[in-house]
């Protein structure tokens, strides 16, 4: 084809556009066309949050993706009753036939009706095949799933919650009139939620469990700390919000079973006597009243690091860190307990603590030391670090800067570190003593040392071994009783 | 209607398309079976001008946790902030070796190292260094404070350190050492002094 001079010169005659025109035409279509890909990948990754259903059943309790199709929601059939029993499918052309133990399901794509263990249902929407798997509409759950389990199953739509069978687990809240009151809920089965606390409440997101509302969403409770809670749930979890004018901390208890929440203990001292202290400004400890007497709830705070979505170092394959340390922190605990020193563990369950937060709850319990534990799959026997403590930062008044609150208490803390390290020794335990920069030691108003644990031998998983825990948790709390004395003089 | 000149462009690209698809599939298989050779993803240095100096560079154990210093031989710049980066890069040189006494993850870099103002050093490590490295209070501190007091013992006038990561603050090195304050080289040096004692 030849392009002829009017043509070239004019316009196209025969709609065609020529070579001059059609570069600059393209320009703005291809960033058009860029524009609309790169709008879809954005939509795409921005995403608020991924929709998801849960499944609790006596087999497993899990949660699955929920997928859009068409203006209604799906979940892939297979995916739904494998952790259930036995499955299998089978697509050929556009039928699709599925097999849960002796229940067979005929599917055909395009068409509501199908055919379970040779009777008839209609599903609310079209079946799905997509590359050979079977989608199902979300909404059928709650009628199609009995047919093929045989048993009864209540799905709650609006939350996306599906429970195969009885379950469910209940609870029951109430606040004690003791002083601070508490708030115990006990549970039909051990529970273990996750817990995050703000401003004016206490947040427990049940993701694994099946806990269901105690008859009404919201309660109310006879207390003017802890007024009331709401039970929340959405997009596959649940979760328990309490509501509270100061703030809480929860403990477990019963084996999981039982959850008290009541106010963190300094609050709760000031709540038996009105507060006399200013509250500190943010990124500033609490004030010291030199030589004044201290009560002091408890003679330890033993913090096991990590936890939560923070799982520390992968010692092995299977064993994270936050798992150790919690498990030594209970043993340490009952240690140091057994030998009568009062002793709080800042988390006694799978939970996330920031740094902030383990030095803020510590520095509140005014207790004489605090031991924060760590595990290390590498070195030999048992380090014991006192904190490196910037210099450069400034004291305002009676608050402390943040970074250098340590600083009052290094010389006590060594001195603890050093007796630690002494008993370890006697007991044929390799230790040392070192400082480290590891936070929140500097953050802490008292005697602060951190615990790493090695492993006794090559075997990392020894670390893990009860009679191990044990012997180091009895070394540390002996170790600590000794010098009880010394700690327990503020200096 | 669509130009005759671009559906042939089209075409023509389809057919390459098509035929490259085909050769990666034939070859597929082939660079399967070849046996690959260890590769090296650590980024190239470039060379560095300058005279070959003395230096000591405090190390790391593992085995025993201890640091210990080190003499070595290093091709050193004359500018002062170039000389702290290859300072530094020679103490990763001995970490990245085949028998590390304190192995770091393949890639680990220095990225830069700046002398901003009169006693402080800032060093910009890469994400590979930090998201690589083997989380522990001991095994993290011994990274830091090795790379502080070599910077400190060789670049003088270095009274503070910070790290970043990638240009960034950072909390943790790994979980446990902490980047987000400023290291001050007495505090170091005394921790350096614990650490060379294996008791």
């Amino acid at each position: 084809m030849r392009w002829s001079k009017s043509r070239r010169l004019g316009a196209p005659a025969s709609g065609r556009l020529p070579r001059e025109r059609l570069v600059p035409a393209a320009i703005p279509l291809l960033a058009f066309m860029t524009a609309v890909l790169l709008a879809s990948t954005l939509l795409l990754y921005s995403s608020p949050e991924e929709k998801r259903i849960s499944i609790y059943s006596n087999a497993a309790n899990y949660s699955l993706p929920v997928l859009d199709r068409n203006g209604d929601e799906y979940i892939g059939l297979l995916e739904l009753f494998e952790p259930l029993g036995a499955v299998s499918a089978k697509a050929n052309g556009n039928h699709w036939k599925f097999r849960y133990y002796d229940v067979e399901s005929e599917f055909t794509a395009g068409q509501t009706r199908v055919r379970i263990h040779g009777s008839d249902f209609d599903l609310p929407a079209s079946f799905l095949l997509e590359n050979g798997r079977g989608l199902v509409p979300l909404s059928s759950l709650g009628t199609l799933m009995p047919r093929i389990l045989g048993g009864p199953v209540t799905f709650n739509q609006n939350s996306r919650r599906l429970f195969v069978g009885n379950v469910a687990v209940h609870f029951t809240a109430q606040v004690s009139k003791t002083t601070p009151p508490k708030l115990v809920m006990n549970f039909t089965a051990p529970v273990n939620p996750m817990i995050a606390t703000e401003p004016g409440q206490l947040r427990m997101a049940f993701n694994h469990e099946a806990v269901v509302a105690p008859g009404s969403q919201g309660l109310t409770f006879d207390s003017k700390i802890i007024p009331s809670a709401s039970f929340q749930e959405s997009n596959g979890s649940a979760a328990l919000v309490i509501t509270a004018t100061v703030p809480l901390m929860a403990t477990f208890a019963n084996n999981g079973r039982t959850i008290v929440v009541e106010p963190v203990p300094q609050v709760a001292a000031q709540v038996q006597s009105p507060p006399s202290v200013p509250r500190p400004p943010n990124n500033f400890a609490p004030p010291l009243a030199a030589g004044a007497p201290i009560r002091r709830p408890y003679f330890a705070v033993v913090d096991p690091s990590h936890g939560g979505e923070e799982r520390g170092a992968s010692l092995t394959a299977q064993l994270a860190e936050k798992d150790v340390t919690l498990a030594f922190g209970r043993r340490l605990r009952q240690e140091l307990e057994t030998r009568g020193l009062a002793t709080l563990l800042l988390r006694d369950s799978d939970t996330t603590l920031s740094l902030d937060q383990r030095a803020s709850l510590t520095n509140s319990a005014h207790a004489a030391i605090y031991i924060c534990l760590h595990a290390a799959s590498e070195g030999e026997g048992v380090r014991v670090y006192t904190a490196i403590v910037p210099s450069d930062t400034e004291n305002r008044g009676p608050f402390l800067s943040w970074d250098a609150a340590q600083g009052a208490f290094q010389l006590l803390s060594q001195s603890a570190g050093t007796g630690l390290v002494v008993e370890l020794q006697s007991k044929q335990i390799r230790a040392r003593s070192l400082i480290t920069p590891l936070r929140p030691l500097n953050n802490i108003t008292t005697a602060a040392l951190a615990v790493e644990v090695s492993p006794p031998s090559d075997d990392i998983s020894e670390l893990n071994s009860p009679a191990y825990q044990q012997f180091i948790a009895g070394a540390i709390a002996a170790g600590l009783a000794d010098i009880r004395e010394k700690l327990e003089t503020r200096p | 209607m669509i130009p005759r000149h671009l559906i042939f462009g089209v075409a023509v690209l389809l057919i390459v398309a098509f035929g490259m698809s085909m050769y990666v599939w034939r070859v597929r298989g082939r660079v399967d079976r070849v046996p690959t050779p260890e590769t090296n993803a650590q980024p190239v240095a470039p060379p560095v001008s300058g005279a070959t100096e003395q230096a000591t560079i405090y190390v790391a154990y593992d085995d025993v946790g201890v640091v210990r210093p080190k003499l070595v031989r290093v091709t050193l710049p004359v500018g002062r902030q170039e000389r702290a980066t290859e300072i530094l890069r020679s103490l990763l040189n001995v970490y990245e070796d085949k028998f590390s006494p304190h192995p770091l993850a393949p890639g680990s870099e220095i990225r830069d190292v700046y002398l901003v103002e009169p006693g402080l050093a800032i060093i910009d490590l890469n994400a590979v260094f930090a998201d690589s490295h083997r989380s522990g209070v001991l095994v993290e501190e011994l990274t830091v404070v090795s790379l502080v007091q070599t910077l400190s013992a060789n670049i003088p006038g270095i009274s503070r350190v910070k790290f970043l990561v990638e240009g960034r603050e950072r909390d943790t090195l790994a979980g446990h050492a902490d980047l987000s304050n400023f290291y001050e080289v007495p505090a170091v040096t005394r921790a350096v002094a614990q650490l060379q004692n294996t008791q």
